[in-house]
């Protein structure tokens, strides 16, 4: 049913709809709202489950974790500071295979303190072993909770699904929430295949010496190689049940013949469509791709889609201080050294701590990389209030 | 479920041939808790040298569920288990976080004062051997008073964070103190705690014959005279009110304890005040009067 609601509260129906038995949270700006409505719907019944008011996101993480780890379905959601404090549990939850869904509502990290979007977050986590997927906006928000179930109980990995703090989590826009049997009939009931219990008791979260920690994680590499297909899978049959896009490794728009290329995530690839719309009104040729799975990170995939294209842009919410953007890292990567084709890739840092991000910002930096390659520009810097001194 | 209070239980649910050292107080008390709690119970272990001795991949000692995550959260593991049993309305089961005096009195403290508070029903055990030993006998907050760790040389100058007391002013149902040379009182508390719903805490006294610098046969004898001395008080407390003392009817000096270990050689050196034991007897006189020993 089409419902005028806020982002968060989309979530909150959708990971309903999705029977967690265990809910742990705690508050953080710009994820209350999440928490808030599943507390809500928790205690007016529409939903059995335990719901766990802990007293940290260490302690969130660790209560799920255990939790997954006695065969029940789960559900957290944190941001920035929190999901700094989350990650020795992070790194622990993938480690140990556990299949638990997290919503990342994007933030900055401190210091400076800052409540606003950007994509720091979960960047800090993006090599913990988790799959992560960026929604573009709240309706595939939503969906991405349905399919982040259905992949992690799958392969038994955790998702994460990153939305954007404030622009999407707090925006009122048209939601389609599914009904119940449309979940059900999409996802069924949670299945484990390693849990602690007394009828079989076995250990989970042995420690391994050198001769086993490699093998561990060779595993776990390929484990998240592999979930591309499952990725790709799951939005596809998502597709035909739901009658909707959502999800995938990455979508494009007017790829096919754009001299330029935008590559970005998040809920910013709004604007760049509107961008390209105008362009191509002006009869210059912009095309976009937009990551949703950043881990695994679909290089071969993205590879195949853009090794034609010789003007790269990769515009980014996160920086890795003192090398540059990662996205556009990643990116650069993609593609084999001593190509014989002559590509720029340029790099685009923008909205940190929630600067906003304009058309014409986004104007700029496409005429920029029109004229010349980009190795590292920060979009929308204020130059008149930093000082020679600070450098 | 659980039948006979006074009844030593020996099931082997935490096997030999782990890698403790000899005369280990803590690999001592986890088989005394694992066989008193039985079969129908998970252990979730915090990192730490219980874990490191019985959990190598691909022999771990443990017979019964064994679920390890990290080194502060084992009281935030055992309540997800325990709402997951709750949710998925399994059990009753036995659900007993277990973790050393460093993840429970410093690391671990927030994760366990979280789990009180919410009322979760979980045992939590804590091996007290006084200070980090599986990173090689550092201080932590619950090392006592003029010890001797690899971090404090001159002896620790601080008082020892008194655990027991502070998971009573939670208000939790019952708390407890017990030692590895009593099996009885041990496996009578273990049972006692899990017969009751809601947080309980039992807090184990394991001598470290390494960290303490005995030798391996006497930690039966060290936790007897850790007793004798009053430098550890044995009680229960239930909904706040103490319940039982294991009353000490003749009282050692602290010497008789210290003597015995090197952790304390500093304070029987030549030209140390003696004002140092001094203090510590004060500690136990503390207890005497604080517990009616």
């Amino acid at each position: 049913m089409l419902k005028q609601i806020e982002g968060s509260q989309a979530v909150a129906d959708v990971v309903a709809l999705c029977r967690p038995n265990v809910i742990a949270a705690y508050p953080i700006t710009p994820q209350t709202h999440i928490v808030e409505d599943l507390a809500e719907i928790v205690s007016e019944g529409r939903l059995k489950a335990e719901f766990v008011n802990v007293e940290s996101e260490f302690a969130a993480a660790s209560v799920v974790l255990g939790a997954s780890a006695a065969g029940a379905r789960t559900y957290t959601a944190t941001t920035s500071q929190g999901m700094l404090l989350m990650n020795e549990v992070i790194y622990c939850i993938a480690g140990m295979r556990l299949p638990i869904v997290l919503t990342c509502a994007n933030r900055a990290i401190a210091a400076p303190l800052n409540i606003w979007n950007d994509h720091q977050d979960s960047m800090s986590v993006r090599d913990a072993g988790w799959i992560q997927l960026h929604a573009e906006d709240n309706q595939e928000a939503a969906d991405l909770h349905i399919q982040a179930y259905k992949i992690a109980e799958q392969l038994s990995l955790p998702v994460m699904v990153c939305m954007d703090g404030f622009i999407l989590t707090h925006a009122y826009e048209p939601v389609d929430i599914p009904d119940q049997k449309q979940v059900d009939d999409f996802l069924p009931p949670f299945k484990p295949t390693h849990i602690v219990d007394p009828r079989w008791p076995r250990g989970l979260g042995l420690y391994a010496d050198p001769r086993f920690y490699m093998e561990a994680k060779y595993i776990q590499h390929r484990a998240l190689e592999k979930s591309e297909e499952t990725i790709k899978q799951v939005s596809a049959d998502f597709r035909r049940a739901f009658n909707r896009d959502s999800g995938g490794l990455f979508k494009t728009y007017k790829l096919k013949d754009a001299d330029v290329v935008v590559v970005s995530m998040g809920s910013i690839v709004g604007s760049i469509k509107d961008l390209i719309d105008r362009f191509e009104a002006e009869g210059k040729k912009v095309g976009l791709l937009q990551i949703c799975s950043f881990r695994p990170f679909p290089r071969e995939q993205i590879y195949e889609t853009l090794k034609d294209k010789t003007n790269i842009v990769v515009l980014e919410k996160s920086i890795s201080l003192g090398r540059g953007g990662i996205l556009a890292s990643d990116i650069r990567w993609t593609f084999p050294k001593g190509e014989k084709i002559k590509r720029r890739i340029s790099s685009f840092i923008a909205g940190l701590g929630g600067r906003n991000i304009s058309l014409d910002d986004l104007r700029y930096m496409v005429e920029k990389v029109e004229r010349e390659p980009v190795e590292l520009e920060f979009l929308g810097l204020r130059q008149e209030i930093i000082q020679e001194k600070d450098l | 479920m659980i039948e006979n209070l006074d009844t030593i239980e020996k099931k082997d649910l935490f096997a030999s041939g782990h890698r403790a050292c000899g005369g280990c107080g803590q690999a001592l008390a986890a088989r005394m808790v694992a066989d008193a709690s039985g079969e129908n119970t998970i252990a979730c272990v915090a990192t730490g040298c219980l874990e490191v001795f019985s959990s190598p991949y691909p022999d771990p000692s443990w017979r019964i569920p064994f679920l390890h995550s990290l080194f502060e959260n084992a009281a935030a593991v055992a309540a997800g288990v325990e709402v997951a049993y709750k949710a998925l309305n399994k059990g009753p089961v036995n659900i007993i976080a277990q973790g050393g005096d460093g993840s429970t009195s410093d690391i671990g403290f927030q994760c366990l004062s979280g789990m009180f508070e919410r009322g979760h029903n979980v045992l939590y055990v804590c091996y007290d051997n006084e200070a980090y030993m599986n990173t090689g006998v550092q201080r932590s907050g619950s090392t006592p008073l003029g010890t001797r760790t690899t971090t404090t040389p001159g002896g620790k100058k601080r008082l020892k964070k008194n655990i027991p007391l502070l998971a009573a002013d939670h208000g939790i149902p019952y708390v407890a103190t017990a030692t590895v040379d009593d099996y009885r009182d041990l496996q009578r508390k273990v049972k006692t705690a899990l017969s009751i719903e809601g947080p309980k805490y039992l807090h184990i006294l394991a001598p470290c014959p390494l960290g303490w610098g005995h030798a391996g046969d006497l930690t039966v004898q060290i936790c007897r005279l850790a007793k004798q001395t009053c430098i550890f008080p044995v009680f229960e407390i239930r909904e706040g009110k103490i319940i039982s003392v294991q009353k000490v009817p003749v009282k050692k000096p602290v010497e008789e304890y210290l003597k015995l270990q090197g952790r304390f050689r500093n304070l029987f050196k030549k030209g140390t005040p003696t004002t140092d034991v001094a203090a510590i007897q004060k500690i136990a006189d503390g207890n005497i009067e604080r517990f009616n020993l």
